[in-house]
């Protein structure tokens, strides 16, 4: 009998002496970290039963290329002649199907333009703004003015997808902002048009862009609803910049960094008065933090160094802060 | 207030005796945050962290109060409205930064803070209820970070919200309804925008005053310090002021620093791409990713992927809210008289692996969830229900501790090895004042 009993014994013995709130919590982390198991082991069985399928993606996917721009680091500023250039690349190229929604005309001062352009810049917009008939009511459009943001080119989303094979051109404003890499991963798009490699046709012969889409390797899933916008001498600079591929990729990308953060001169500007002054600042609060802690680092009821203590904390009294 | 040798409160000019007579605020003051607070005399920088806390809630509070005079609560306009404030208004760009950033340092200041607690064993008695008032701060500050990333909607604030009150219908039978009932809608929309910006402007108000009740806590007790030993007699504090409003003063100027080298320089360091884009309920986002500090949690979370009794969601939601629910026991979960890990061998390295387990979680919360990555999830889950529930509290019982020093201010003022090594020698006296409880 005393053998029957010994086991379940033993285990309700222990668990008595491990108390309760330690019985429960044995149970509910044995629980958790169980289950995580159980699904950590169907994990690897369904990797080895049918491991995942390589993706064209995975192997022909690839990172953002380099970009400098002046507007780059804590001390960057605009190339305000790029910019302008960049400008140029959006007026005659990109802005036939992108909006620029958050971008005012008034906005180009920053950029070097004088009220007049402005002014003139605005009124000549190819697109003009949605307004209403003073006379019959009914719905018009005006001549746009530097108050005004960027008309789009399109009237509403229906109207941009049934002009572009139902893909919606996304709004331009904060694009340098809203994808991993920024301007270097607009520049490397613009750049990276090409045709399919025949390796990958080799190896995914599924794979095969669809007919719309664009083959662009510095896309996430290589294929691409935009075609190549730019192919090098679609504008003209006045600057007598050449107008290779390149450079207008360069020149609209760092356009794109000026409409996702207009303000990113004052900025930089703000932050190192900002940081000069807290290191400055922290400094003083170091050596104020030194001189009043100086007599607790010293002062032993029975120290013999306490004279010595004294001295020195009345010096720094004396020499003010620094001491 | 905590011990019997705090300077009283003597007011001197005239006005102020008049003034402490009707309405002893200068008291409280004095007494609280002045020379009237005895603090242990060898805090370390660790103990920093609770000053900024405070000092970072305000921020978040002041920078907050201005953004909401510039917000739309509505679908339409909210994305529009951030924009305008970024880019049209004086200085708008810089209070929209330094929220953003704020809360991302609020959370660095609070992890490193209840870090510390964890190490220094500030959980023990007689200091229980307040880290459980800090697990109710940073619940709410949880609450609160996550309602303040919906407010911009952009992608990740749509489909973040999409996600997290999805964790109500994981519940059978009541899930779904409570949801509806929650965003008031089938789908986040103009309801439960409206509904987040009413809460995330109450939440910090309400964890202000969940911080004044830490704060009382915590002084009836007196500040713990980094050897555990309790105080003795007065050799052992300092006066809060000036000697910790100093040393708080100058690391508050340098972490500030840090803080402005992020907001202005590197604002968006931190943050998503994906929330610089308008929400839109008909585009999910290749990985839907919380804010930074959610991430060791939604590891948890996407931990359980198969259904074991219960169904797999409900354990990954159940997962998550204990992971943080169990640190309100860890007072009785670890029994060890020993404060401060410093004196805990055994502890110490378990410590430190719970660090890089928490790590671990954030990087597989983080990142788009290969199969490796959630395998090393799932290890990095289960290590950290065990870690609470199953090795603490066995270590508590079967260590053996290093001695304690003599008092806080042997172990300080000593100063020279010769004259600390016999102290270092000495075996812990059992049930002395160097023991919790």
């Amino acid at each position: 009998m005393g053998s029957l009993f010994a086991l379940p014994g033993a285990i309700l013995g222990f668990f008595v002496r491990l108390g309760w709130l330690r019985t429960i919590a044995l149970f509910v982390g044995g629980g958790f970290a169980f289950a995580a198991t159980i699904s950590l082991y169907s994990g690897i069985k369904a990797y080895y039963a049918s491991p995942p399928v390589a993706l064209a993606s995975d192997e022909f996917h690839r990172e953002h290329k380099e970009l400098k721009l002046a507007s780059d680091g804590p001390f960057g500023k605009f190339d305000k002649a790029q910019v302008q250039r960049g400008f140029q690349v959006y007026s005659e190229v990109c802005s036939a199907c992108h909006s620029l929604n958050f971008v005012a005309f008034r906005d180009l001062k920053q950029l070097g333009y004088n009220d007049a352009e402005i002014k003139k810049i605005a009124s000549d917009w190819k697109n003009q703004v949605p307004s209403v008939n003073p006379d019959t009511g009914e719905a018009a459009t005006r001549k746009a003015l530097p108050s005004d943001h960027f008309p789009s080119p399109f009237l509403n989303e229906t109207q941009a997808r049934a002009a572009n094979n139902n893909a919606l051109p996304p709004d331009l404003s904060l694009m340098s902002k809203a994808r991993e890499g920024g301007a270097a991963y607009i520049y490397s798009i613009l750049t990276g048009y090409q045709n399919q490699p025949a390796e990958l046709l080799h190896k995914f012969p599924d794979a095969k862009t669809p007919p719309n889409l664009h083959y662009n390797p510095y896309f996430a899933n290589l294929n691409l609803a935009m075609p190549q916008p730019l192919r090098g001498g679609d504008v003209t600079f006045a600057d007598g910049t050449p107008n290779t591929l390149q450079n207008e990729a360069r020149d609209v990308s760092a356009f794109l960094v000026w409409t996702a953060e207009p303000n990113l001169e004052r900025r930089h500007a703000a932050g190192l008065s900002v940081a000069i002054f807290l290191l400055i600042a922290t400094i003083l609060a170091y050596l104020a933090k030194d001189n009043i802690w100086a007599d607790t680092k010293r002062v032993k009821v029975t120290s013999p160094r306490e004279p010595k203590a004294n001295t020195r904390r009345a010096k720094g009294n004396h020499a003010g802060i620094a001491g | 207030m905590s011990f019997a040798w705090a300077k009283p409160y003597e007011p001197k000019h005239p006005a102020m005796r008049w003034l402490d007579q009707k309405l002893p605020l200068p008291r409280l003051v004095y007494n609280a945050t002045g020379p009237g607070y005895p603090v242990p005399r060898n805090l370390n920088y660790w103990w920093n962290f609770g000053a900024l806390a405070g000092l970072f809630l305000s921020i978040q509070i002041l920078t907050g109060i201005t953004l909401a005079m510039w917000y739309y609560a509505t679908a339409d306009g909210a994305f529009g409205s951030v924009e305008h404030l970024m880019r049209d208004v004086n200085g708008g760009w810089l209070l929209r930064y330094a929220h953003m950033n704020g809360a991302s340092f609020f959370f660095v200041v609070v992890y490193i803070h209840i870090f510390r607690g964890l190490y220094f064993g500030s959980y023990k008695a007689p200091r229980e209820l307040v880290w459980m008032l800090g697990l109710v701060i940073y619940l709410l500050m949880m609450a609160t970070a996550f309602m303040g990333y919906v407010l911009p909607w952009g992608q990740m604030s749509y489909w973040g919200a999409q996600v997290i009150t999805g964790f109500f219908s994981a519940f059978p039978i009541v899930g779904e309804p409570i949801r509806q009932w929650l965003l008031g809608g089938f789908a986040p929309d103009q309801a439960a925008l409206t509904r987040f910006f009413s809460l995330h402007y109450l939440l910090p108000f309400v964890i202000a005053a969940v911080v004044i009740l830490h704060i009382w806590a915590l002084h009836l007790q007196g500040s713990g310090n980094p050897t555990g030993v309790e105080v003795k007699d007065e050799k052992d504090t300092l006066p809060f002021h000036p000697y910790y409003t100093a040393k708080d003063g100058w690391f508050v100027a340098a972490f500030l620093l840090v803080y402005a080298i992020v907001t202005f320089f590197a604002p968006n360091y931190l943050g998503h791409p994906d929330n610089y884009i308008q929400a839109n309920p008909l585009a999910t986002p290749a990985h839907i990713v919380p804010e930074w500090y959610f991430w060791p949690f939604y590891a948890i979370l996407k931990s359980f992927t198969v259904g074991f009794i219960l169904p797999a969601k409900l354990w990954g939601v159940l997962a998550m809210f204990s992971s943080i629910l169990l640190l309100f026991f860890l007072p009785w979960l670890d029994s060890s008289p020993v404060r401060s890990g410093t004196y805990r061998p055994l502890f110490k390295r378990f410590f430190w692996l719970l660090v890089i387990d928490v790590v671990i979680l954030g990087w597989a919360g983080g990142f788009a969830p290969t199969p490796f990555r959630v395998a090393v999830g799932q290890i990095a889950s289960a290590y950290y229900f065990l870690h609470f529930l199953v090795i603490l509290p066995w270590i508590s019982r079967v260590e053996k501790p290093l001695p304690l020093p003599d008092s806080i201010s042997s172990s300080v003022l000593g100063g020279d090895v010769a004259e600390a090594a016999p102290v270092a020698q000495k075996k812990p006296r059992r049930g002395s004042v160097a023991t919790a409880g």
